[in-house]
């Protein structure tokens, strides 16, 4: 029979098929970071139980690490509580831990790939929503809460239903400065925010395959936002490129025993899908979001759109909603709504190639007068290469601020927030109310975008900029 | 965890798609190490007319009489999307809430609920909007579920809902998760040798 990718992954992982319960999926790797993490551990010991596979668990600091300083002491008491207790309970279970200071710590799903940790054909889990990042190498990955992220703790495994499974195709060429983030915003809009409640998204199509993996990993990243759990790209020779010579990655004999079993994953031709989506890439603009809900978004070249005109009362109310927080009128053209802050950075555009193309547009030019414009590298790695690359001094000259690697804003668990009715050009995943901080405004963008807006003081088309 | 079997009780109302684990519960309060004491946060934003949460929005329906009672909630569609942290779940359950209604959950809520043992039953649109006018005419009334019959019972009228049979035992029982996983060891171990050899480069030192 033919099968999906993801079929072909969840039965290569069942440990106990359901018979009328739950069936039970093997773990490959367990990514752990300190919000999530604290309540499980606490449970393991409170139970008496152990780490079943410390050698298959990694953690790092990401959500609370400032991103001004290094130094651990200047940080607020409750974030240090939260580190420090991650710390400890690595140290007690041997649980390999990228902490604060350490020259590869990072945003779990920045350092996981780059580490060669991530894999096709693996099971990855992490307490964090965007761990659909990772399947852009071919595996199943997905974000799990605190009391799943204890059960896999101490089993290795999870209790898991299957899921549904929905094919996205995109064929064609991209336009112009038209990127990965402009495609998934764009899938989001058409599908909506639950539209993949309950699927496996795979993602296929010649325009898919001539992305990199890092922006590969910017379509997966967002699958949550589209409701679904997991998101997934089939490995090729971009992926093992990508892979090979990594850190944990294959070695010896081994890698070519890793590759003929990768080869074997994708998807077979006419194998079923619950669900399938055809978009052309040339019909793809540069996206921008004007709500606060990341289905809320247009090209753009649109406008914002007018409630009154919803037929459905549900979205009129959530537009309606949106608008008020937004302090936008209907009818305003996208290209004309300021901006006071940009934030490039987050699991979803702050790897290298982002920064570069970021860097591209602000060499040699000047963040408007009254933007405070903020870079965060993805990890300690991302910001190393930058710098060997001198993309610090561009951002630095252009008068963006160059940071130490986090979450940063895209949550503002650290000190990097919007304050109240700020309005910010981001290259994050989410503009919901307050995310940024509280009453802070959120326009969710592509890097190349967040950039331009950073010189133009307000949402500009990339295609138009003169560069 | 506390079984879930029948509960009646106060229904408080969102009216208000894709409500977030965001606004459920703002990151400023994700840095607690514990479970416990998430309840008076639950909604921040809207709940509070201050950052620090000292002054109540009186608009908020939290904030009223009888809901400061209340138990059940009933949502619109995409209810506890975004973010999974489990810290929306335990907030929702230290202020109180048993039992949540709406149309449509996100996956990861749903599945932090159950562990939670708090019962999300998914109705049809219709049904939803019946019993939001229902709760909206009627300051306080009061919404039941039976989990073994799998109904909820409101103004009179039974409405019938799916769950997962295994979630539906969890919940039923107070199920421990891990525990019920670990009478699979055997098999576990079983996977983990035969993963060994078929894929080496998996064994990290």
């Amino acid at each position: 029979m033919n099968k999906t990718m993801f079929e072909k992954i969840w039965q290569d992982h069942l440990v106990r098929e359901s018979q009328g319960d739950t069936s039970i999926i093997y773990i490959d790797l367990h990514l752990v970071h300190e919000v999530t993490s604290p309540q499980a551990f606490a449970a393991l010991r409170e139970n008496k139980r152990m780490v079943r596979c410390p050698q298959k668990t990694v953690a790092t600091m990401d959500h609370n690490v400032s991103t001004r300083t290094k130094d651990i002491a200047k940080v607020d008491a409750t974030s240090r509580t939260q580190m420090d207790t991650l710390s400890k309970n690595c140290q007690e279970f041997g649980v390999r831990l990228y902490d604060f200071a350490d020259k590869d710590q990072g945003i779990v799903h920045v350092i996981g790939p780059e580490l060669g940790l991530t894999l096709p054909g693996l099971t990855i889990v992490c307490g964090d929503s965007h761990t659909a990042t990772h399947g852009a190498f071919g595996s199943l990955a997905f974000g799990i809460g605190t009391s799943e992220v204890e059960h896999v703790l101490a089993t290795q495994t999870l209790q898991q239903s299957q899921p549904k499974t929905m094919l996205i195709n995109i064929d064609g060429k991209l336009g112009k400065k038209v990127t990965s983030k402009d495609i998934i915003l764009c899938v989001i809009g058409q599908i909506g925010t639950a539209g993949g409640t309950g699927y496996v998204i795979e993602y296929a199509g010649s325009a898919i395959r001539d992305l990199s993996m890092e922006a590969r990993m910017t379509i997966c990243n967002m699958s949550i936002e589209a409701g679904a759990r997991a998101g997934m790209i089939a490995p090729d020779e971009i992926t093992f490129n990508y892979i090979k010579g990594r850190d944990f990655a294959p070695k010896g004999s081994d890698w070519g025993k890793a590759v003929a079993y990768w080869k074997t994953l994708p998807s077979d031709k006419n194998a079923k899908f619950d669900r399938v989506i055809n978009i052309k890439a040339e019909d793809i603009k540069p996206m921008v979001t004007w709500g606060t809900s990341p289905g809320q978004v247009t090209t753009v070249e649109g406008v914002v759109p007018d409630p009154e005109r919803m037929e459905d009362a549900v979205e009129r109310t959530a537009a309606q909603n949106a608008l008020a927080y937004m302090d936008l009128k209907p009818g305003t053209k996208i290209s004309d709504i300021k901006i006071d802050k940009v934030f490039i950075g987050s699991c979803t555009n702050g790897r290298i190639e982002d920064l570069r193309e970021a860097a591209q547009i602000v060499s040699g030019r000047r963040v408007a007068p009254g933007v405070t414009a903020i870079v965060v590298p993805g990890s300690g790695r991302v910001r190393l290469q930058a710098e060997k690359e001198g993309l610090d001094q561009i951002f630095i000259n252009a008068g963006l601020e160059w940071r130490f690697a986090g979450c940063s804003m895209c949550l503002g668990m650290n000190d990097d927030q919007l304050k109240k009715g700020e309005r910010c050009a981001s290259t994050s995943n989410r503009n919901f109310e307050g995310r940024q901080g509280p009453g802070g405004r959120t326009h969710l963008m592509s890097p190349v975008m967040a950039a331009v807006a950073a010189l133009e003081g307000k949402i500009t088309d990339v295609r138009i900029f003169k560069s | 965890m506390q079984p879930f079997k029948f509960h009646s009780g106060i229904a408080a109302f969102v009216n208000r798609v894709n409500v977030d684990t965001d606004a459920i519960i703002p990151k400023q309060f994700l840095r607690k190490i514990e479970k416990v004491g998430f309840g008076k946060h639950l909604f921040h934003e809207w709940r509070y007319s201050d950052y620090e949460g000292t002054r109540e929005n009186p608009d908020f329906i939290l904030n009223q009489e009888p809901y400061r009672k209340a138990t059940v909630l009933l949502a619109r569609d995409n209810f506890g999307c975004g973010s999974s942290r489990e810290h929306a779940p335990w907030a929702l359950g230290d202020f109180g809430f048993r039992l949540i209604i709406a149309p449509s959950f996100a996956d990861i809520f749903y599945n932090n609920c159950v562990k939670n043992g708090i019962l999300l039953a998914q109705l049809k649109s219709q049904e939803v909007d019946e019993i939001f006018t229902f709760v909206e005419k009627n300051k306080g009334a009061v919404i039941s579920a039976d989990l073994p019959a799998q109904t909820v019972t409101a103004g009179g009228k039974t409405y019938s809902f799916a769950i997962d049979a295994f979630n539906k035992e969890c919940l039923l029982k107070g199920l421990d998760g891990i525990g019920w996983t670990l009478q699979f060891q055997d098999k576990i171990a079983a996977y983990e040798n035969k993963i060994k050899n078929q894929y080496p480069w998996l064994s990290r030192g």
